[in-house]
């Protein structure tokens, strides 16, 4: 049996103890009838040695494919030490900190992850993570709500160009709480969220205002000007950023006269591999004067009875384990594995090889742009700058493109028609550092052929 | 030392990035960063070496007993971690074609079945990424279905007063009121009480069982009819699935929704405090709203199902799929298992809770129930020890590090004074469970004659107790430079 | 406020302990009005009212981390949530014991939140409000009565 240590002898042993005659008589609690039915769906233990080679079977049919797809998920180089400190035992198999004593180790890296991540965005100060960058948004509105104490309408303005699953889950968060979320359009030429739009709600009570950097479509959105609109209209400000960008763009706290209120995003740019999307990690920062409304663990220095520096977790009376139905959100888990890689990626990159990494990925992609658009019929959509993805229209249906290239292993994007039906058809296409010229050589050969046909 | 503290400017990994910074030039001036942010300026070698000395700080189930009640430490197997991260798989993007992700939709397919199979339930998605977010999408689901049949009034979920404390949070999350009812001296919840509140305003109650008091609720199928003929529906709490795995199953219990932990359950890493996973399984009256994605099988090829072949459902919760490697790491464990295995999950964990509670009897630690077996976990209380000799279960469990062990969890369930929940899990050998009691009594002992040698443990850690209140009240959470 | 766990106090910190155990437990103040909430209430005469916590409810909490405060100019329903009262293992809501205006409130326990667990009944006043309804006065606990809630309390 796997993973069972006892042997028989132990099993009669500790039988005999409880004075039991089998382990069947420990469940006698149990009504007979719930205790009768067969498992014939689930097949039976394998081998790790099968395992293994089930499970190459199944990763091979999903590899060699040129991925040029980025919408939220992007894959950069990952020092190869990250991972392998990230999975020892000690960070991999170490419960929650709540013995702190027993756990410095865990609670000394949060600490700095935190320090990391509030200098990344500019902000005082950072919680040690939520589960990914779309329920830290619901997290951040709700946040908003709670720390507003002027505005009473719980309408949040959301552009219409952040990502579609961003919106979707942070309904699915908020709609049961009376809270509104109001789409605001973007501008047709430049991909960028209206200020015309957004003037219509000026004097009226608005909770906040979200702003991405860079928005869904790789376009950089004027945010000073967000912003400031924001600060007129005695709105909160939230930001959703792409934190690898914030390395070399201006951070959130920067924006505006006084920065934004709260800074989230998708933590996945740094560390973590892609792996179909999960698990990656959402970050949340803020400003010091609402720290106690933000959700999600958080870990604080001080000393121990020896004046000796320690971390322990901290504030943790807003949590559920205390406050229940009045915590500041149900959240138990972070993604302290996620957090922990991100960590030691941050501390190996440092801000120099963060600027690298992020500038090499945008130097990337403008190739692959510039190689795409020169083929006849292929146009770059917005006309505005972009960071690491760019907008392409194309000249004949999204799936026919994306069937035909798919037949030779190059996924060509992401089919934006669905969500933008306006857009016609254009596909949101990402090249990053870690691309091979090659591979954006057959794309753009690819997809020359087969327009020329 | 902080990561800060030994930064030196300058100095860098230069093997992991780029050979020079790529040209900005097309980006507006005045959308760069003026200065760069303030991180750590280290050799790729003091990265490694600050980390791996930070790691060995830590207890983890790799390298201590790790009892702790409701959280199932058992042992995480390594080929879990390595099958999983296989490129194909750790390189996949969410956003993959079904055509290329064959692979990958295969196992989360099977997953999806196996988890319906074990739990008695008729569908199942795996897209919440936390026990939390699995009992959101459950309580959701809920107000989906009654909101669906305009049965509006219902605006009350009923939870036990020890229940843990994220069910009555996703409750208020999704607008409903708690009704708390009490559970007996007997660990069953208070069947009269539950009469009393069970009404036309009722949404349904959250329950776990075995519940968290460790014992199993013996009139579940009564309290699942009451419940069902008041109109309300039954949400079941899988923290404890780790006791029943493949010996009962919540559908069969009448439960209409469940939420299972994947990282108590299934083994998945509990990597300092996440990532976790929470799917959510259901009958078939919840069907139609469970949240997407889910993966269906058409008999040669596996596909996403979307918003639109749900059109009632909750809507998604993450952007993508859930934590997927998370998943595939569940998954790889299921394989290893198989059926045989998941049922010996229930026998061996409740032998050695029950071999545990005998034996902390017989060495005269006062048990919360102690007429009722133990799950696959128990509570003893020490509340005897803090009155007669001053030194509390806070002070227990400090002292336990010094013994080499993980305590147990302490202080919940808030309804027993002074306890310890304790959950050995099957993976523990009888050495690891005798070697918890010995030092218990030798504390115990050591708390008779030198109370206050517990009462300052522990001794032999990196840090001694550290002031919380400090903590609080002077909020240091994020580093900056002194000059 | 309704406390729900037993707290666990850093006894090993020598500035955590006897802080307000000099005086008795039992000590309730002859002078003022009490709610079975632990909140109490001194008359100012011409219709405003102090509010603060009781020393029961202090020693509940434990040593105190943060005081949310309500603001200058809230009005409040007698029942309704005038603030919270933070601990580092407990977070309390204070219930309000009269309705009124918040005329003023006690800003020292900005900074020093552990006025409150130090002289719950002085400089803890956490804040004043103009009576709604004078005759809402007539609800609260004389000082016997509240000894006797904090006795069934203790059990």
């Amino acid at each position: 049996m796997p993973f069972i240590p006892h042997t028989e002898e132990e099993v009669r042993h500790m039988l005999d103890t409880i004075g039991a005659n089998s382990i069947d008589d420990l469940f006698d609690e149990i009504p007979a009838d719930l205790r009768s039915f067969s498992l014939d769906g689930i097949p039976e233990g394998l081998p790790e040695m099968e395992v293994a080679h089930l499970m190459h079977e199944r990763a091979r049919k999903d590899s060699n494919v040129h991925c040029f797809i980025g919408a939220g998920a992007y894959d950069h180089h990952i020092p190869a030490a990250v991972w392998e400190i990230a999975t020892r035992g000690e960070f991999y198999s170490a419960y929650t900190p709540y013995q702190a004593e027993a756990s410095q180790g865990t609670l000394q890296l949060l600490y700095e992850y935190q320090s990391m991540m509030s200098a990344l965005m500019g902000m005082d100060v950072s919680n040690a993570s939520l589960y990914d960058g779309a329920s830290a948004l619901g997290e951040a509105i709700l946040m908003a709500i709670r720390a507003h104490r002027k505005s009473k309408s719980k309408k949040i303005l959301v552009p219409k160009s952040l990502h579609p699953a961003y919106r979707q889950a942070a309904n699915a968060i908020v709609k049961n709480q009376d809270i509104e979320l109001i789409e605001i359009p973007f501008e047709n030429a430049t991909g960028k969220t209206s200020l015309d739009a957004l003037s219509e709600y000026a004097g009226a009570d608005i909770t906040a205002l979200v702003i991405g950097q860079p928005n869904f479509f790789g376009v950089l959105e004027d945010v000073d000007a967000l912003t400031r609109w924001a600060e007129e209209n005695n709105a909160m400000t939230i930001a959703v950023v792409n934190p690898l960008a914030m390395s070399i763009l201006k951070p959130p706290g920067q924006w505006g006269e006084n920065g934004v209120d709260i800074a989230c995003g998708e933590g996945q740019p740094l560390g973590i591999p892609l792996s179909s999307g999960g698990p990656y990690f959402g970050f949340m920062c803020a400003t010091q004067k609402i720290v106690r409304q933000m959700p999600g663990r958080i870990i604080g220095r001080t000393v121990d009875l020896d004046g000796k520096p320690g971390f322990s977790l901290t504030l943790q009376a807003r949590e559920q384990h205390i406050r229940r139905s009045k915590a500041t959100s149900n959240i138990c888990t972070n993604q302290g594995l996620m957090v922990t890689a991100a960590t030691i990626h941050m501390s190996m990159m440092g801000a120099e090889g963060l600027a690298r990494a992020a500038a090499g990925s945008h130097d990337k992609h403008r190739k692959l742009v510039s190689g795409l658009s020169a083929i006849k019929g292929v146009g770059v959509k917005f006309d505005s700058p972009v960071f690491n993805e760019t907008v392409i229209s194309l000249p004949v249906e999204n799936a026919t493109v994306l069937e035909a290239l798919a037949a030779d292993n190059v996924l060509a994007g992401f089919d934006l028609k669905k969500d933008y039906p306006e857009l016609g058809n254009a596909l949101l296409v990402c090249s990053t550092e870690k691309q091979g010229d090659a591979s954006i050589d057959l794309f753009v050969e690819k997809l020359g052929t087969l327009l020329a046909s | 030392m902080l990561i800060f503290e030994q930064s030196s400017k300058g100095r860098r990994a230069h093997a992991q990035s780029p050979a020079a910074m790529a040209s900005l030039d097309d980006l507006p001036a005045d959308m760069l960063r003026k200065a760069p942010p303030l991180m750590p300026e280290v050799s790729e070698m003091q990265a490694v070496r600050h980390y791996t000395r930070l790691s060995q700080k830590n207890f983890s189930i790799d390298t201590h007993f790790y009892p702790l009640g409701s959280c199932t430490m058992k042992y995480n197997p390594r080929a879990c971690n390595s099958l999983s991260m296989l490129p194909g798989l750790v390189d996949r993007h969410p956003y993959a074609p079904d055509s290329h992700s064959q692979g990958f939709l295969s196992c989360m397919h099977d997953l999806q079945e196996i988890l319906k199979e074990v739990t008695g339930m008729k569908a199942v998605s795996l897209s919440p990424m936390a026990g939390a977010q699995g009992e959101f999408a459950g309580v959701a689901m809920i107000k989906a279905y009654h909101d669906a049949r305009n049965d509006t009034a219902r605006n009350e979920i009923i939870v036990p007063d020890a229940a843990h404390g994220t069910n009555p949070a996703s409750a208020v999350m999704c607008g409903y009121k708690i009704k708390e009812i009490p559970t007996r001296d007997d660990g069953d919840i208070d069947v009269n009480a539950l009469k009393q509140v069970l009404g036309p305003q009722t949404a349904g109650i959250m329950l776990t069982n075995p519940s968290t008091v460790g014992v199993f609720e013996r009139r579940i199928q009564e309290i699942a009819a009451l419940v069902h003929d008041a109109g309300g529906l039954l949400y079941y709490d899988g923290a404890n699935l780790n006791a029943i795995l493949g010996k009962v199953r919540p559908g069969d219990m009448g439960f209409d929704v469940i939420h299972m932990n994947l990282h108590k359950t299934f083994s998945t890493p509990h990597g300092g405090g996440g990532p976790g996973a929470g799917p959510v399984g259901v009958s078939e009256r919840l069907e139609p709203f469970l949240p997407i994605p889910m993966v269906d099988y058409d008999g040669t090829q596996y596909r996403f199902v979307t918003a639109d072949d749900r059109p009632q459902s909750i809507g998604r919760l993450s952007a993508f799929a859930g934590n997927a490697g998370i998943l595939l790491r569940a998954y790889i464990y299921a394989r290893l298992l198989g059926r045989e295995g998941m049922t010996r999950v229930a026998e061996y964990s409740t032998l050695n809770a029950n071999y545990m509670l005998k034996k902390m009897k017989a060495a005269g630690f006062e048990a919360a129930y102690p007429e009722r077996r133990a799950t696959h976990e128990f509570i003893i209380t020490l509340r005897k020890e803090a009155r007669d000799l001053g030194v509390n279960a806070m002070d227990f469990a400090k002292r336990l590090l010094d013994y080499g062990v993980h305590a147990p969890t302490t202080y919940f369930p808030l309804l027993v004074p002074e306890c310890f929940l304790i959950e050995p899990t099957e993976t523990e050998s009888i050495d690891s469970l005798d070697n918890f009691i010995e030092a218990m009594i030798q504390i115990r002992e050591e708390a008779r004659n030198e109370a206050d040698r517990v009462k300052g443990a522990p001794y032999t850690l990196p840090v001694r107790r550290l002031d919380d209140v400090k903590a609080a009240r002077e909020l240091d959470i994020a580093w900056k430079p002194t000059e | 406020m309704h406390v729900r766990v037993k707290p666990v106090i850093n006894s090993e910190f020598p500035q955590y302990q006897n802080q307000n155990r000099e005086r008795d437990m039992s000590y309730i103040p002859s002078d003022l009005l009490f709610t079975s909430s632990h909140e109490w209430v001194r008359d100012e005469g011409d219709d405003t009212v102090t509010i603060g916590i009781t020393d029961h409810a202090q020693e509940l909490l434990g040593d105190l981390v943060f005081i949310e405060l309500p603001e200058v100019g809230d009005t409040i329903e007698t029942g309704g949530e005038a603030g919270v009262v933070e601990s580092v293992k407990a977070a309390s809501d204070i219930f309000s014991p009269l309705s009124g205006e918040v005329i003023e409130i006690n800003e020292d326990l900005v900074d020093s939140p552990e006025l409150v667990n130090e002289q719950a009944y002085d400089n803890g006043w956490i804040y004043k409000i103009k009576l709604a309804e004078p005759s809402e006065m007539e609800n609260l606990l004389k000082p016997e009565a509240y000894s006797e809630v904090v006795e069934a309390d203790e059990h």
